[in-house]
């Protein structure tokens, strides 16, 4: 494999893909989107690939747009939990809204996740900055930017807190003393913010990974204690996340010939623009693997957030031409070295901010 | 046709019914606990899988209690992954409607029923305290009478929400480009929620997800009349069961209901043995490892609102009296003594009348409903308290994790079916037709 500097790749699989009008012109039915068979196959596609993670977006509001676009979504965390019994190497990390949703439940939603992935999982933890959300909770009125950032941090930090209030071997089974657990190894985690207060300890067990992977998109001023970064602004990354792993969103569209994939990026757009943001590749297969490891390279990314414009297509296609290229350029794993999603990224182990050094 | 069983797996979750201590007692968290135990209810042909909630860990006397059981998984999570494992098998969960909003309910439960194919239920119930409240947003402590209050206006806000998409809303039309049409906004405005929108999620395929209750109390028999498809009750004798079974029934036309509508199933644990012999010395070893003194010296505690840790378990109950006016010692436990003092004398003099030591005592009156015998005369028991109308079925709650369930479906159900009164495949796919399809 060499020194060439190793790539981390993970997919959306929102909707019939990126682009709006992606349920048009795909084969994907629309019920289809409802149900856990859909997710488990690309989510196969991409493990097949020994791909990082998948990633599932969501919010508690209907997405907005028309009769036009895809409307109407399952909880995404529940959906990966769905086919976590099902995949054996894919990282899963759904999308959870750190604002209404309780961050006690968000922890051991998490954990769980990463039980029943057995240390898979990880989260894209989100603020929710619409009103049509604050409608649906009526309890409270609509944050302000900064002030969703700043809980959304609170909620990262907290439910780490929780994840760790179990220290590993906490569950002793001690049948001379009548003992299941070990209390000394159990920690109340007495969070006071600004926003909420949680005692703890959590309800879940220390999950398998210890930490299940935290992401957050770039363009949060408290991105710095997320794990991994996704951003859409490339210039400056490195030096705004000088710790994280950073992966760029990319958009790709693609097809045999570079002529064919603007072709159809060209179908596409006589429905919709694309959706503004982030890096987008419309070519061959062999010529999105050329560029990966360039674009990495100059601005100083671990890896990309592939955004399929057509799911299954351009996932299909990246999956069994764009990935192979890689890997016999020495900058994709061949296969899972490990187990979790921690290993997958390179991550290491996660320590316990309670226990004992 | 006789009247038919309906069947419930209880994973045996955090408190003493699980016997840890056995040496072929596994894990409490694992998926692969939940997995098996879900396999080996859907492999017996039951109605569904049945998990509790309880949403901080308990305390005894300013520390976790650490003798119980304790740790388990977020309930909607295990159930969306339970269900890429089985196929037919209803999958229910308890969710708080004190310390969860109805727009997340509402959205998990749809997900769930439309991940597993239309087998999601949802166990309403009330939180108690402000001690579990500490770990959330909310906080809070809501009395008793708002408690309920809440979880009425919740279940019926939440239904709002699940029959706020048409049935065919999922047009799916390429050509003119029309994804989805009928999604209505739902406006809901009363006392406990003031809220709109949109939801999310499509009709599910049991268009209404099944609702149970668990309510022994006036209010709670009231509201799983009005409300709910499955009562989850407590009622161990066949006598108790008959009575609350009558009850429950009897309130149902009021709300424009049959009685049919409204299913009663008690939890219930079973001990199996070659012998009856067997089995009873068996249930009376399982009930010797799940009240250890510790336990029995905590449990008398609750009611005590004392340090009663001086006294001998296996000696006489204390004579000092309890202190009707203390803080409880243990938190996180349901708590049915409003009278302590009356409890205490209750027990004593069952205690005199019996010779019980202080954990014969605990494990008299901890006692549930226990079906104990060969396979025969458990299914000839089980089927019995159906016939005779005292229930329409049993949740059953194993004492061994994960495997506890495995005698019962391999040796109990098979003469039930042969009885001719549970099933021997599903008839149909979602909960809902195995609940009610005749």
């Amino acid at each position: 494999m060499g020194s060439a500097q190793q790539l981390h790749l993970g997919v959306a699989l929102d909707g019939a893909g990126q682009h709006p009008a992606a349920w048009r012109v795909s084969g994907v039915r629309p019920a289809a989107l409802f149900t856990a068979a859909h997710y488990l196959a690309h989510a196969k596609l991409a493990e097949a690939a020994s791909l990082d993670f998948v990633t599932l977006d969501d919010t508690l509001a209907l997405q907005p747009g028309g009769e036009e676009v895809v409307r109407g979504r399952l909880d995404a965390l529940l959906t990966f939990a769905a086919i976590a019994p099902l995949t054996s190497g894919i990282g899963l990390v759904p999308t959870v809204t750190t604002t209404h949703t309780e961050p006690f439940h968000l922890s051991t939603a998490v954990a769980s996740l990463d039980f029943a992935s057995r240390g898979r999982a990880g989260i894209l933890a989100t603020p929710s900055r619409t009103e049509a959300e604050v409608t649906h909770f009526g309890r409270r009125t609509l944050p302000s930017e900064v002030d969703a950032e700043a809980e959304n941090a609170e909620v990262v930090d907290v439910i780490a807190q929780l994840w760790d209030s179990w220290e590993d071997g906490a569950i002793i089974r001690d049948e001379p003393t009548g003992r299941f657990i070990d209390r000394e190894k159990l920690h109340y985690v007495d969070f006071e913010g600004r926003f909420f207060s949680v005692k703890g300890p959590s309800i879940t067990p220390r999950p398998p990974q210890g930490h299940p992977v935290v992401a957050v998109y770039g363009d949060s001023p408290y991105a710095h204690g997320a794990e991994v970064v996704l951003i859409d602004e490339v210039r400056d990354a490195r030096v705004r996340f000088p710790d994280a792993k950073l992966l760029a969103g990319l958009s790709i569209v693609l097809a045999e010939t570079e002529q064919a994939a603007i072709g159809r990026r060209h179908a596409l757009e006589a429905y919709a623009p694309f959706p503004a943001g982030g890096l987008s590749f419309t070519g061959t297969p062999a010529d999105l693997a050329a560029e990966l490891p360039r674009l990495a390279a100059a601005s100083g990314l671990d890896g990309f957030h592939i955004r399929p414009a057509v799911l299954p297509d351009d996932l299909a296609l990246f999956t069994a031409e764009t990935v192979p290229a890689l890997q016999a350029a020495g900058v994709f794993r061949q296969a899972y070295t490990g187990t979790t999603l921690r290993e997958h990224l390179g991550l290491g182990v996660a320590a316990n901010q309670y226990a004992e050094a | 046709m006789p009247k038919q069983v309906k069947l419930a797996a209880h994973f045996p979750g955090v408190n003493n019914t699980t016997v840890w201590s056995d040496p072929r007692s596994g894990s409490q968290i694992d998926f692969s606990s939940f997995e098996h135990l879900a396999r080996t209810a859907e492999r017996g042909k039951f109605d569904f899988l049945f998990l509790a909630e309880g949403l901080r860990l308990r305390e005894h006397a300013g520390e976790i209690l650490d003798s119980d059981v304790v740790g388990r998984p977020n309930t909607t999570t295990v159930l969306a992954a339970l269900s890429a494992v089985t196929t037919r098998l209803g999958l229910a969960g308890t969710l708080s409607s004190t310390f969860n909003e109805p727009y997340e309910v509402a959205r998990q439960v749809a997900s769930i029923d439309h991940l597993s194919g239309g087998r999601a239920a949802w166990n309403v119930v009330t939180s108690p305290d402000a001690w579990t409240g500490q770990n959330f947003r909310r906080g809070g402590f809501l009395k008793r009478e708002d408690r309920y209050r809440r979880a009425e206006e919740f279940l019926a806000t939440v239904r709002e929400l699940w029959d706020s998409w048409a049935p065919d809303a999922l047009v799916g039309d390429k050509e003119n480009g029309v994804f989805a049409r009928g999604i209505d906004r739902f406006v809901h405005s009363g006392p406990q929620f003031d809220i709109r929108g949109e939801f999310t999620v499509p009709r599910t395929p049991q268009g209404q997800p099944i609702v149970i209750q668990a309510g022994d109390s006036d209010e709670g028999r009231e509201f799983a009349a009005k409300t709910a498809d499955v009562i989850f009750s407590r009622h161990g004798s066949l006598e108790s069961g008959k009575e609350f079974f009558a009850d429950v029934k009897r309130r149902l036309p009021a709300h424009g209901r049959e009685p049919g509508e409204l299913l009663i199933m008690p939890a219930a644990t079973f001990v199996l043995g070659d012998t009856e012999e067997d089995a009873h010395e068996y249930a009376r070893e399982i009930r010797y490892q799940q009240v250890r003194p510790a336990t029995a010296i905590q449990f008398l505690e609750q009611v005590w609102s004392r340090d009663l840790s001086a006294y001998d378990a296996d000696g006489p109950l204390p004579e000092v009296d309890p202190d009707p006016d203390a803080e409880p010692l243990t938190w996180g436990r349901v708590r049915h003594e409003k009278d302590p003092l009356a409890v205490a004398a209750k027990w004593r003099a069952i205690a005199e009348e019996k010779k019980l030591s202080i954990r014969e005592l605990v494990i008299e009156v901890t006692a549930r409903q226990q079906f104990v015998g060969t396979a025969r005369q458990v299914a000839d028991s089980v089927n019995e308290y159906v016939q005779s109308d005292a229930a329409d079925g049993f949740v059953l709650v194993p004492h061994l994790t994960p495997g506890g369930l495995d005698a019962f479906v391999d040796d109990v159900v098979p003469h039930l079916q042969e009885r001719g009164v549970f099933r021997t495949d599903y008839t149909g796919d979602t909960l809902r037709e195995h609940l009610f399809s005749r």
